[in-house]
Formats: structure tokens, sequence, C-alpha cells
């Protein structure tokens, strides 16, 4: 098939603005990944279910695997390298860490970013709030009750 | 994965919208959530030339009553928006706890009523409960708008009364009747229901049970709750990743008596 026009996108990432020219299939956790080096994101179901590819667009969580590029332009994204300021990490990464919330660590950046989302909308969610909201982010080495544990710290 | 090539075109006004997909025909399709037609696009199951962007058609969106009390809720409106919204929760409860529950937390963002009716995934939500609700779908054309009840909307699995090159543009839901009520129960292992119920109990009491899931489109089960068990006995299913015909006739039975009963409570 010929070439379709590229189309040039500017946004806010990780605080900072960022512009890039992207083909129109392009997809966001590439863009990330592989323009602008920001690995955190995995990529590992592809289709929506497992939230390892999870960053925030104004705030709310999306699967960055299956959200298309273009579809930044404007908006503000924040992807696990855009938690710790002046090298002091995030109260859920730091609460991940001291609870011990991570085994392989393969989930963990969707994890966390699936967290920082949940505690902006409710501060204070209830553990079967916690949970629901995270049934999205699967952990293949089924560490929940250490990750659920740090956020009902965060959530008191 | 990567989808095939495609121009991306974003559209500002529903009419720019409906140009350009006459304009490419089949090789074009409405692009809005993305949350079926990216995978399907990455799976390459459908491949389009032109992508046709609606997510900035400012008519498609919002969540808004009109006079008579009547709901209405533009294309665009996502599930988590829905679930959150203060009409919805006020009037449609049970609505608003379905959209609280679809998929993900990353679908119920990105995804929009809109797409999910018209994709017509079989494994769906919101169709049994909006046939329950007597809600219409609102579809704009070159030839104007016309209205559709959404329980003839979706003919099969995939499949609507959608012609190509229409958009469906708002889906409206009536005002309950003062006494009725109504409740929605689904289960499945996978992110999807595996059968559904949507229970309405009119405030003469008589019952209706759309069963969403079941088949390629809901099907409506019209009796009492103490003779649910044996209806659903009858229904056409078949076996599927999500469960054997009998365990999913087995499912319904039981998701329509804990509809019933959340009716009466």
């Amino acid at each position: 098939m010929s070439a379709v026009p590229m189309i040039d996108i500017a946004f806010v990432l990780n605080g900072r603005p960022a512009r890039a020219t992207i083909e129109p299939r392009e997809l966001l956790i590439d863009l990330l990944r592989n323009r602008f080096g920001l690995t955190g994101s995995k990529r590992s179901c592809d289709v929506e279910v497992c939230g390892a590819c999870t960053v925030l667009v104004d705030g709310l969580p999306v699967s960055s695997c299956t959200t298309l590029a273009a579809d930044a332009d404007g908006r503000d994204v924040l992807t696990i390298e855009g938690l710790a300021r002046g090298g002091e990490l995030d109260r859920v990464q730091r609460a991940f860490v001291s609870h011990g919330a991570m085994q392989c660590g393969f989930c963990t950046p969707g994890m966390v970013m699936a967290v920082k989302a949940l505690l902006a909308l409710d501060p204070h969610p209830s553990e079967e709030a916690i949970s629901h909201f995270l049934r999205g982010n699967i952990c293949r080495c089924t560490g929940y009750v250490k990750i659920i544990e740090a956020v009902k710290e965060l959530a008191r | 994965m990567l989808p095939a090539r495609f121009e991306l075109h974003r559209a500002e006004t529903i009419a720019d919208a409906l140009a350009l997909v006459a304009e490419h025909g089949e090789d074009a399709t409405f692009y809005a959530g993305g949350t079926e037609l990216l995978v399907a696009l990455k799976a390459r199951v459908l491949r389009y030339g032109h992508v046709v962007d609606i997510k900035r058609i400012e008519a498609l969106r919002g969540i808004a009553e009109r006079a008579g009390g009547t709901l209405v809720i533009g294309a665009l409106a996502t599930h988590y928006q829905i679930a959150n919204h203060p009409l919805v929760l006020q009037h449609f409860p049970a609505y608003a706890a379905l959209s609280a529950d679809v998929a993900n937390i990353r679908v119920r963002v990105a995804g929009t009523l809109g797409g999910n009716l018209c994709f017509a995934e079989p494994h769906a939500d919101p169709p049994a409960l909006l046939c329950a609700l007597d809600a219409r779908v609102v579809l704009a054309g070159p030839e104007g708008e016309r209205v559709v009840p959404m329980t003839d909307f979706i003919l099969g699995e995939f499949t609507t009364a959608r012609a190509d090159g229409e958009l469906l543009v708002r889906v409206e839901i009536p005002r309950m009747q003062v006494g009725a009520t109504t409740a929605y129960r689904a289960f499945g292992h996978l992110e999807r229901p595996a059968v559904s119920v949507a229970a309405m109990r009119s405030a003469d009491a008589r019952w209706r049970f759309w069963v969403g899931a079941i088949s390629g489109h809901p099907t409506l089960l019209e009796c009492a709750p103490e003779e649910v068990a044996d209806a659903a006995a009858k229904l056409d299913a078949h076996d599927d990743l999500h469960g054997s015909a009998e365990y999913k006739r087995h499912l319904v039975a039981v998701l329509a008596r804990r509809a019933a009963q959340a009716c009466l409570s």
C-alpha cells in the first residue's frame, strides 16, 4: 500500500512538552518505548487485558498497547518514569517497595500507574474498591496480597 | 502487533464523518474508543485504508435529560462516564452499576457506548439491559436520522441494523414507569459475561427477562421468575470458550432468579 500522510502531534509527557511526527497506525506504547526510550510500560497481552502497558492519559489509565499515538495529541501522558521527582520515589512506589509488592516486576509499572489513578479518583478506597479497580492488572506471579496491602496502607 | 497502514481522518462534525465514510466506502470505518476496533486491526481480522476518528465531534458527546425525562446518551459517552454520571446514578442505577463493571478500568475509560453497540460482540454487557429499558438507538445517515428500538438493533454476532455509512449518534432511554424496577446480573470467568440477565418488573408486576450473550442477540423470556428455569432450559445456546450450552442455560436460571430478587428488594 502507498504511504499515508504522517501526523504531527504535540502533548505533555511526564510534565514536559513533547512533539513527534508519527504514522497514523503507530501505537502509544511504541511511541513511548521506541521514540522516547521510556521502557517502563510493558507490552504483554497486547489486547487490553493484563494492564502491563498502563499509562495515564489526562489522569485516567489506558492500555498504551491499544491506544493510537495520534490520540495522545493535546493530552497529558504520564508514565512510570514520570512519577519520581528529584530522585525521590512517588509514595505509591515507596509503598510497593516497603511492602515487597512485586516479584518478577513485569506487572509493577502498570500496577503502580493504576494505583496512582485510583488514589487520585478516590483517596480512601475500601479493599473491595481496590480489588475492583485493579481487576484489570494481572500479576502472573500471583503476588496480589502484598500489592493490596501496599494500596491499603496508602488508602488510610 | 501493529495494524496495517491506514490514513487517519479527524472529523469535526457528523456531516464530515458521514461524507468521509461515503467517499471511501467499504475501505473506511468510524473510530472512537478503539477498544474493539484497534484489537481487530492489530490482529488483522479487520483492515481499512481509512479510519475516521469521530472523537472530536462535539454533537456525539454528553449525557443529558430531555423534557419528559428521557435520558440521552451521546455515542461517545464512555462506560466510565456513564457509570459515574449523576443522571444515570439517579434514574438508572442498574445501568450505572453495569457500566462500572464492564471489562476493566482501561476499557471503561476508553470504550464508548456507541462503539460497544455497533461492534455487537455478543459477549457484551449493555445490550440486554438496554433492551429491558426500552432504549432506542438513533442513527444518522446521508438521508437524515432514524430511530431503531434497541430490541431490533442487534441482529446477530457482529451484525446490527446500522447500514454501511450510518453513524450511531445517540442512545435514548425513556424514564422508567413509576413503580417499575430493574436489575442486571452477569457472570463469566473472563472479562466478558458468559451470559447475563436483565430483569424488568413493571408496576403491575409483569416480568420480562432479557438474556444477554446467550446467542447473537439479546433474547426475551416473558415469564414469571418461578418459570424462568424451565424457559432457560429451552434457550438456544452453543458451547464456546465461555462455557458449554448446558452451563450457560443453568447460569441464566440462576442469574434471572438473582436479578428478580434484586428487583423485589
